[in-house]
C-alpha cells in the first residue's frame, strides 16, 4: 500500500520518500540477500560456461593438431598407429563399436526397463512394487567396474549357450555368425551395457509414468478400457517424451561407457558384420586402453577420438530433442 | 436404448469404512436425476458404484445390488469393463486426453471396441460432437489437440466422447464445477437434450441447475463426519425443492444447514 496516493488522509507525520528510492521501489526490493543471491548464481552460470569453453578450445586445439599430423583418413581409416612413421590412424572401427553396441544396449534395456516401470507403477501391489523399485534404485549404484567384473568372470563364461544357439537358428543372416571363439564381442558389450543402463531408464520412466494424472487413467476406464488399454491410451503417450529423455541418458551412459567394455571386449582394429566374433572398439575403451601408455602424439590422436565421441552424444541429443519437439502441442504438458 | 436402473442394499466400502450405507433407488429410463446433499456424503461414490469405478480407488468395494434393466451389474462373472462401456461417465474436471487430437479423443471408445471403417468413425464422430453441441465450433480444426479447447468446450469433448460408444446410461460427477456461468448453461441445455436418448445421473453442488435439469430428486446427508452417507429422500425435482417430505431436506434446500 501506497501511503503518497491516498490523498483523503495525509498523514503529515511521514515525509514523502526521496526520488532515488521510488525507482528503486519500481523495480522491486532489493535487500542484500538477494542481490547476493543474484551474483552467486549468475557468477556460478558464467564460471561454468567459460570452463566448457576453456575445455572445449583445449580439446579442439589438441585434436587438430594430431589430425593434422594424420597420414591416413581419419574418419576411414581401420588402424590405430599414431606413434608410427608416418602416423595413421582413424576412428571408423572406434564409431563402428560405439553405435552398434549402443543399439543393441538400447534395443535389449529400453522395452525392459519401460516393462518394469509399467510393472512397479501399474501391475505391482504395494507391497511388490515398493522393494522392487528399491533394488532398481540400487542397481543404479553400482560402479561400472563391478559390473566390468561381472561380465568378464560370470557372464561370459554363460554367453557360450546363447551363442550357439543364435548360430543355429540366425547364423544364415551373417549378423550371427559364430566362428567358435570366446563370446568377447560386440554382443556381449550390448548385453552388459543393456543391463548398466537398464536402472536408469526404469528409474526415469517410473517417475514419468507415476505423473500420468489420476484423471486420464479413469477417463479411459470410464470408456470401458481394460488395463492394458488404459497404459496405452492415456499412460504410455502421456509418459513418451520421458521415456525418450530417459532413455537418452542411459544412451549417454552407453555411449560414453569405458571400463565394462575394456573387460569384456577382446578388441582388435577392425570391423566385424558379425556381432558375435570378437574385434571392434569403442571410442571410451580405446582411449581407456591405449591412454596410459600413449605418447603426446598418441595423446593428442585420442583426444580427437574423445571430441568425435563428444559431437555424437551432440547429434543423438539433439534428434532426440527434435523427436520430442515435433509433437509438443500434443505432449500433455499443456494439459 | 436407455435403461432403467435399480439399486437394492448397497453398501460401497473404503477399506474397512463404509462410505455409503444401504442404499435403494430406481432410476427411470429417459429421465435425468440428480443427487444432491452436502460434501462427504457419498454421493459421488455412490455415482461411481453404478458403472463400477468405485472399486478402482484402491480398498474400494461393493455389497448390495445394481440391477440394469434385468442385468446385475455385481453379478458373478460379471466384467467391469463391459459395464463402463454401457455406462458412460463425465467427469467433474474435464479431462480429454491431451496426447489425442479432438477427432481422436471422441473416437476413442469406439477404437477399443474396434470393428469399425474409417468412414463409419467419421460419422460417429461428427454425429457425437453434434449431440454434445461441438460440431460446429471443431468441425474445422478435429485434428487438433483436445487440451487447446475452452473449458467448456472440453467438457463437451468429454460428453461427446462419452456417447459416441452409445451407452444405455450417462453419469456425470459435477459436470460444471469447473465452468463458468455460459458453458454451464450450454452443458445443462444439453443434459435436456441428451435425455430423450439416455437415462441421465447428475451429482451436483448447485441447488438452481439440479431444479432446472434434473426430473427426479435425490438427497443425500451424513449424520455426522466419519459416518456412512445415506440416501434421505428421492422424489420428483419439484417435489424436492417445494415440499419435501423429510425435514433435513428442506433445511439443507432452504440452506440452513450444510
Amino acid at each position: 500500500m501506497d501511503i503518497s496516493t491516498t490523498k483523503d488522509t495525509p498523514l503529515p507525520s511521514t515525509p514523502p520518500p526521496p526520488a532515488a528510492e521510488e525507482k528503486r521501489a519500481a523495480r522491486g526490493a532489493t535487500r542484500p540477500g538477494d542481490r547476493i543471491f543474484l551474483g552467486l548464481s549468475r557468477g556460478s552460470g558464467i564460471f561454468l560456461l567459460a570452463i566448457m569453453a576453456a575445455i572445449a578450445v583445449f580439446l579442439s586445439y589438441r585434436a587438430v593438431l594430431a589430425i593434422g599430423k594424420d597420414e591416413g583418413n581419419f574418419f576411414t581409416t581401420f588402424e590405430w598407429n599414431p606413434t608410427g612413421n608416418p602416423p595413421v590412424f582413424g576412428i571408423a572401427v572406434l564409431a563402428f563399436g560405439t553405435i552398434v553396441s549402443s543399439i543393441i544396449a538400447m534395443a535389449i534395456a529400453v522395452p525392459v526397463a519401460v516393462g518394469i516401470a509399467l510393472f512397479i507403477t501399474h501391475y505391482a501391489p504395494r507391497r511388490l512394487g515398493g522393494p522392487i523399485a528399491y533394488v532398481v534404485d540400487l542397481l543404479a549404484a553400482v560402479p561400472s567396474i563391478v559390473y566390468g567384473l561381472w561380465g568378464a568372470l560370470v557372464l561370459v563364461p554363460q554367453l557360450d549357450g546363447l551363442y550357439g544357439w543364435l548360430n543355429d537358428y540366425l547364423g544364415w543372416t551373417g549378423v550371427f555368425e559364430w566362428q567358435g571363439g570366446a563370446p568377447r564381442s560386440m554382443l556381449t558389450v550390448g548385453i552388459l551395457l543393456a543391463i548398466m543402463i537398464l536402472p536408469i531408464i526404469t528409474n526415469v520412466s517410473r517417475e514419468v509414468f507415476r505423473q500420468v494424472p489420476q484423471m486420464h487413467e479413469e477417463a479411459a476406464l470410464a470408456l470401458g478400457a481394460t488395463r492394458w488399454e488404459v497404459i496405452r491410451m492415456a499412460v504410455l503417450p502421456f509418459g513418451r517424451s520421458g521415456v525418450i529423455s530417459a532413455s537418452m541418458l542411459g544412451l549417454g551412459r552407453a555411449l560414453g561407457e569405458t571400463m565394462a567394455v575394456a573387460m569384456v571386449l577382446s578388441s582388435s582394429f577392425e570391423i566385424n558384420l558379425s556381432l558375435l566374433d570378437p574385434g571392434g572398439g569403442t571410442f571410451a575403451q580405446n582411449i581407456a586402453s591405449k591412454f596410459s601408455e600413449a605418447t603426446e602424439m598418441g595423446r593428442d590422436a585420442l583426444i580427437a577420438s574423445g571430441l568425435v565421441l563428444f559431437v555424437i552424444t551432440l547429434l543423438v541429443n539433439g534428434a532426440a530433442r527434435l523427436i520430442i519437439a515435433r509433437r509438443k502441442e500434443f505432449s500433455g504438458a499443456n494439459a | 436404448m436407455a435403461k432403467r436402473i435399480d439399486v437394492s442394499g448397497l453398501n460401497a466400502y473404503y477399506g474397512s469404512f463404509r462410505a455409503i450405507e444401504d442404499i435403494s433407488m430406481t432410476v427411470e429410463p429417459r429421465t435425468v436425476t440428480a443427487f444432491i446433499g452436502p460434501s462427504g456424503c457419498g454421493k459421488s461414490t455412490f455415482l461411481r458404484t453404478l458403472n463400477r469405478m468405485h472399486e478402482v480407488t484402491p480398498g474400494g468395494r461393493v455389497e448390495g445390488k445394481v440391477m440394469l434393466d434385468d442385468e446385475d451389474l455385481y453379478g458373478a462373472g460379471v466384467d467391469p469393463v463391459s459395464v463402463r462401456r454401457e455406462v458412460g461417465m463425465v467427469f467433474q474436471r474435464p479431462n480429454p486426453f491431451p496426447t489425442m487430437s479432438i477427432y481422436d479423443n471422441v473416437a476413442a471408445g469406439l477404437k477399443l471396441v474396434g470393428g469399425k471403417k474409417k468412414s463409419e468413425m467419421d460419422d460417429v464422430v461428427e454425429k457425437s460432437l453434434k449431440g454434445a453441441n461441438l460440431w460446429n465450433e471443431v468441425k474445422d480444426r478435429l485434428g487438433k489437440p483436445g487440451s487447446g479447447l475452452s473449458g467448456g468446450q472440453q467438457q463437451r469433448l468429454c460428453i461427446a466422447r462419452a456417447i459416441a460408444v452409445e451407452p444405455n446410461v450417462l453419469l456425470m460427477d459435477e459436470p460444471c464445477s469447473a465452468l463458468d456461468p455460459i458453458s454451464t448453461l450450454a452443458i445443462e441445455d444439453l443434459i435436456g437434450e441428451l435425455k430423450e436418448r439416455f437415462t441421465i445421473v447428475i451429482v451436483t453442488h448447485n441447488m438452481q441447475q439440479a431444479a432446472r435439469v434434473s426430473d427426479r430428486t435425490a438427497f443425500f446427508n451424513l449424520a455426522a463426519v466419519g459416518q456412512p452417507g445415506k440416501l434421505i429422500e428421492i422424489d420428483d425435482t419439484e417435489r424436492i425443492f417445494s415440499n419435501p417430505s423429510v425435514q433435513a431436506t428442506e433445511d439443507y434446500i432452504s440452506g440452513r444447514f450444510g
